[in-house]
Parts: structure tokens; sequence; C-alpha cells
């Protein structure tokens, strides 16, 4: 049996085999045993629906990071047709932790830009986990700027712990690789689409997130730290991590209430590993519904709702009295 | 003067270690980390705060900054009032604001002014480590979207002069939220047809590098400063990898084409006086 991340997936799986095996019985006994089947699959259900709408923050993060958590290239393939990868930063090299081409969505050209975690070991140290290098940055802007320049809309699609840690990333500018990005999105003239679909960590995420619209998946997170960093620095300790997870408001209902996030995509009970057509299909739903909308709107309009909605983020007083 | 403005200058290199952590260093620190010699009593250093023996630059505080690169009783603090508050109510953060201002004496880790430099009109904002690190939340983020637009507005060019670990964490994605925002403000800026200098010093790190640090259109770096994306300890520590010495400094932003030049601050404000004149003031449109 394969080794779930969470105590209830494995609790689930055991009750899963127990009902195999009284179907098992009874096709051997000649005996029904119908009602008790019956009652342990809707017992089943209930911890299922009850675990699942009760899931702590933390327990977000980990889902966010599920080993089998589809990846960005398992939505790009069914997402769009005819997709084609491009790429380079035509500056230094190619950077495996963006997908960035193009491709078609119901018949209407996407750029698509994307961090890839990769699945299984191997392919994630092929795609460096998903955390971008400069030139990964580098290449989104030179997309960006195709884009604008064929009037076709993008797609971003964020799953990063973060921005690549490393010796290499500083040499080669990565502070100033992500600040050209943000800057860049911030009056691109195309509409812009952006969907957290895991895990969204840090400025090396946000660079993919500026945009139009901002979508989370249901289990994903969108964080300005990771939670156990957080309570490395504040606490010098780890146990606090799950208290950190709360604090930092990092989920996608958080981040929907405090206006960051414009929607939440459904996932399937327990999470878009479960059931991926069905996460994927909610993931069309969400693109049809606002490209056909955005496409609409007057591109000054666009602009200026885009950048009013950057520009109002941030609470604070100014009176002073409160010194 | 042009020797200076194009960086020939020689520094004395610095040890990796005593620029490596920031937070070593106090404000009242009277002992050279790097000569460990006594200074306290030289007019230079008192002033500038640099080690007259080895141009060991101390960390300075943004009032001092502000003293020592405007033109006498020309400054005017702008948006003084807007302070923080605890919007997702995270544990601990109205004491650590409290004990921030108590220590440092400001209300939010930047300062922001009109002030005249040489005799040239700017908008000069200034950060202050000494303020929970210098992290970036909603008010400095405001702050710095304001400052351009007070440029803007005065059609007059905008200075700041950076010292962070970058965004607060205390404010959630709201404080990395700040990143985009002040980024969106800047492309305006720079449609405007302004001129922007940054000024990067001990330590520029996170999200203010990524953001507004990295966008002017010329970015000078004080000497011997911590300047980066990831910070040392965390790319030594998540990748076992050895740090090459004088990693992330202004003279390894300068060698691998991050800045434009570095300048040691008894000469930062001439050069600044010679770049806004070269400039014609910053406001060619
Ligand atoms: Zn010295």
């Amino acid at each position: 049996m394969l080794k779930k991340y969470f105590d209830y997936e494995n609790n689930y799986e055991k009750l899963q085999d127990k009902i195999k095996e009284l179907k098992k019985l009874s096709e051997q006994l000649d005996y029904n045993l119908d009602g008790e089947i019956e009652k342990l699959e809707r017992q089943m259900e209930n911890i299922r629906h009850s675990k699942y709408r009760n899931l702590s923050p933390w327990e977000k993060v980990l889902l966010s990071r599920h080993p089998e958590r589809p990846v960005v290239r398992e939505y790009i393939d069914f997402l769009l047709d005819d997709f084609i990868e491009f790429h380079g930063d035509r500056l230094y090299g190619d950077d495996k932790a963006v997908i960035a081409g193009v491709g078609s969505f119901e018949g209407h050209a996407l750029t698509v830009l994307a961090h890839q975690k990769g699945k299984g070991t191997n392919e994630k140290i092929a795609h460096h986990f998903g955390m971008p290098h400069p030139e990964g940055y580098r290449k989104v802007e030179r997309l960006l700027l195709q884009s604008e320049k064929f009037k076709r809309p993008v797609l971003n699609l964020i799953d990063t712990p973060g921005a690549f840690p490393g010796v290499g990333a500083e040499e080669r500018g990565q502070a100033s690789s992500i600040a050209r990005v943000l800057m860049t999105l911030s009056d691109l003239k195309v509409p812009v689409i952006s969907i957290v679909t895991g895990e969204g960590g840090s400025g090396g995420a946000l660079a993919l997130g500026v945009c139009d619209r901002l979508f989370m998946l249901a289990n994903s997170v969108f964080s300005v730290i990771s939670a156990e960093a957080c309570a490395s620095i504040i606490f010098k300790e780890t146990e606090k991590t799950q208290e950190m997870a709360a604090a930092l408001k990092l989920t996608a209902q958080d981040l929907f209430e405090l206006g960051i996030a414009d929607g939440i995509i459904p996932e399937p009970v327990g999470g878009a590993h479960l059931d991926f057509d069905a996460t994927a299909l909610n993931i069309a739903e969400c693109i049809r519904k606002n490209l056909q909308e955005l496409t609409t709107v007057d591109m000054n309009r666009l602009l200026t709702e885009r950048y009013n909605k950057i520009r109002s983020i941030g609470q604070y007083t100014e009176s002073i009295s409160n010194f | 003067m042009f020797e200076n403005v194009l960086g020939k200058k020689k520094y004395i290199p610095l040890t990796p270690s005593s620029k490596a952590d920031p937070s070593a260093l106090s404000g009242n620190q009277k002992t050279c980390p790097v000569c460990i010699r006594l200074k306290s009593g030289q007019q230079s250093f008192a002033a500038e705060r640099v080690c007259p023996a080895c141009k060991y630059h101390f960390p300075m505080s943004a009032w001092e900054r502000i003293d020592h690169l405007t033109d006498p009783q020309s400054f005017e603090e702008l948006d003084k009032d807007l302070v923080s508050i605890n919007i997702l109510d995270f544990p601990g953060y109205d004491e650590k604001l409290k004990a921030a201002a108590k220590n440092s004496g400001l209300k939010e880790a930047i300062i922001c002014g009109k002030a005249m430099i040489g005799g040239y009109q700017t908008i000069l904002a200034v950060m202050d480590s000494s303020f929970m690190m210098g992290s970036m939340g909603s008010v400095v983020g405001e702050k710095v979207c304001r400052a351009a637009e007070k440029a803007m507005e005065l059609r007059i060019p905008l200075i700041i002069i950076t010292a962070s670990g970058g965004a607060r964490m205390q404010e959630g994605m709201i404080s990395l939220m700040q990143m985009a925002k002040t980024s969106a403000v800047l492309k305006k800026f720079h449609q405007s047809g302004l001129l922007y200098i940054s000024i990067l010093t001990n330590p520029t790190t996170g999200g203010v590098s990524a953001s507004f640090a990295s966008l002017a259109d010329i970015i000078i770096a004080e000497p011997g400063a911590l300047v980066g994306f990831t910070g040392p300890r965390v790319i030594a520590q998540t990748m076992g990898q050895k740090l090459p010495a004088g990693f992330q400094c202004s003279e390894f932003l300068l060698e691998h084409g991050q800045a434009d030049l570095i300048a040691e601050r008894s000469e930062l404000k001439h050069i600044l006086q010679c770049i806004l004149k070269l400039y014609q003031g910053g406001s060619h449109a």
C-alpha cells in the first residue's frame, strides 16, 4: 500500500479495503451484506467530507505540496490544444523551472507562463523544484512582451516554493529579474489571468501574480514566507509552524476575504490529486468565463482597473494621535 | 570629478565576515569591526560614520542620511503620520511595532520628504533598518508610492535610499503585494520621463531588492553593503553551498553588472549633484 501523506488518507484507505473485503466475502458466501456495505460506504463519505471541510491552514499547505498533486504541465496538456513550448531568455540559458509557450484554449491563442515543479525525484531535480533562476524570469518577460505585440492574452499558473536560492541566481540578478517582471505585468496591454494551482511562495511566485484577475485552487496557498521559515525566524523553533500557517493568512479562503484573490476554484473532495479531470474542468470553466469578460473590456479601462487594484492594496492609519 | 563618477576610486577590500552580518552592527558602535580601532573622536567618523582607516561604512540612521545629503533646512517631511496597524492580528506584531518605534524613534522604516540636493529639487525617501530591519509592510509600500507620485506631480527626480531585510511577514500577503504596488507606480513614473536614482545600503535584500530598489534609472551602492534577493545564510543552508568570498557585497554587485557604480559616503552628495546636473534636474520630458 502506498504510504499516504495524511493520517486521514490512511484511515480512509483502511475503510476502503474493509469494504472490498466485505464485498468479496459476500460473493464467496453468497450472503447478502449490501446493508452493511452501504453503511460503511456512507460512513466513509462522511469522514471524507467532514475532514475535508475542516482542513487547517497547515493541512492546506501540505495538500498544496502533496507529492501526487497535479503539476502545471498536466493542466497545460489538458487545457490547451497545440501547445508549443518556447525556450530561453536569449541572454544566458533556458530555465526548466518555468514553462513558457503558446497554445489554443478552446480556439483562442493564449500565452502560458507557469512554474513547473515536476513529479518524482528525477523530474523535480530537472525542474529545480519549480524554483526559477533569473533566466526563467527573463524568459517570462520576453514572452510577455511578445504577447503584447501579438495582442494575445496571458495565463499564468503559479506553483513554486519561491525563487531559486543559489549563488548563480544572485550573480545573474535574481532581484532585478523579478522586479522587471512585476513592472512589465503591471502595464501589459493584454488581459492577464493568474491561477495559483499549488504553492505560491513569496516574490518568486508573485512575479507571475500581477494580473487582472487572480484565482486560487481551493487547496492552494500563497504566502509572503513559508510557515516553517516564519516560525523559525520569529520563535526560533519549528513547533510553531502550524500556528504561523494560520497567522500568515495564506489559504485561498483567507486571501479571497482579504481581497487579494478574486475567486476560488473548487477542488474535488480530498484534493485535486484525487480527481484530476474534475479539477482541470473547473479551471477551464474559470478561464473561459474570465477570458470572455476581460477580452471585451476596453484596454484603457482594463489597465486602469488593474492598476487601481494593485495600488490600493495595504492598510494603515494616518492619524497623529497614535503616537 | 569624473574619476569619482566613473567609480575609479580604489577601495580597501573588506573581509566578508564584517559585511555579512548587518544585525551585528548597532547604531552606537564606535569600534570599527574591520580594523578594531577606536576612532570615535575623529571628525569624519562622527559626521559620516565611515572608518577613516579602512573606509568601513557604519550603519547610518535615516535622519543622519538626510542631514548628510540635503541642503541645510531644505527637507520637508511628507506623509509623516502614516503608521502601521496589525491587519492580520498577527501574534506579537503590535508589541514589535511599539518596541521598534521606541528603539528607533521613528514611526516606520522609511522617511520621505521634499529636499534640495546641491541646489536641485528632489523627492527623497530614506529607509532605516533600525525599525524592524527596514521591512516593507503597507506603510513602507504606500510611502514609496506616494513619494513617486509627489515627484510626478512636481516633476522632480526621485531618490530612494534603501535598507531592508525584505517584506514584513507580519502583514502576510499584503506585504508581498507592496512589491507589485511599488513596481506598478514606478512604471508610471518612468513613463512620465522623470529620473529615479536608487541608493542601496546595507542591507538591501528580499522584497525591496526585487521591487523598487532594482527599478531605478541609476543604481548606486554604498561600499561593502549586503545586497541580493535571497540572504546569504539561507543560500548556504538550503543549498549546502559554500559562498564565494565577498558574495553579495556591493563590489560583487558591480562586478556582476547589477549596479551602475559604488559611491563612498564622502562623495555621494557630489555624485548626486553631478548626475542631477547632467540630467538637467532630472525632469527631462
Ligand atoms: Zn576600520
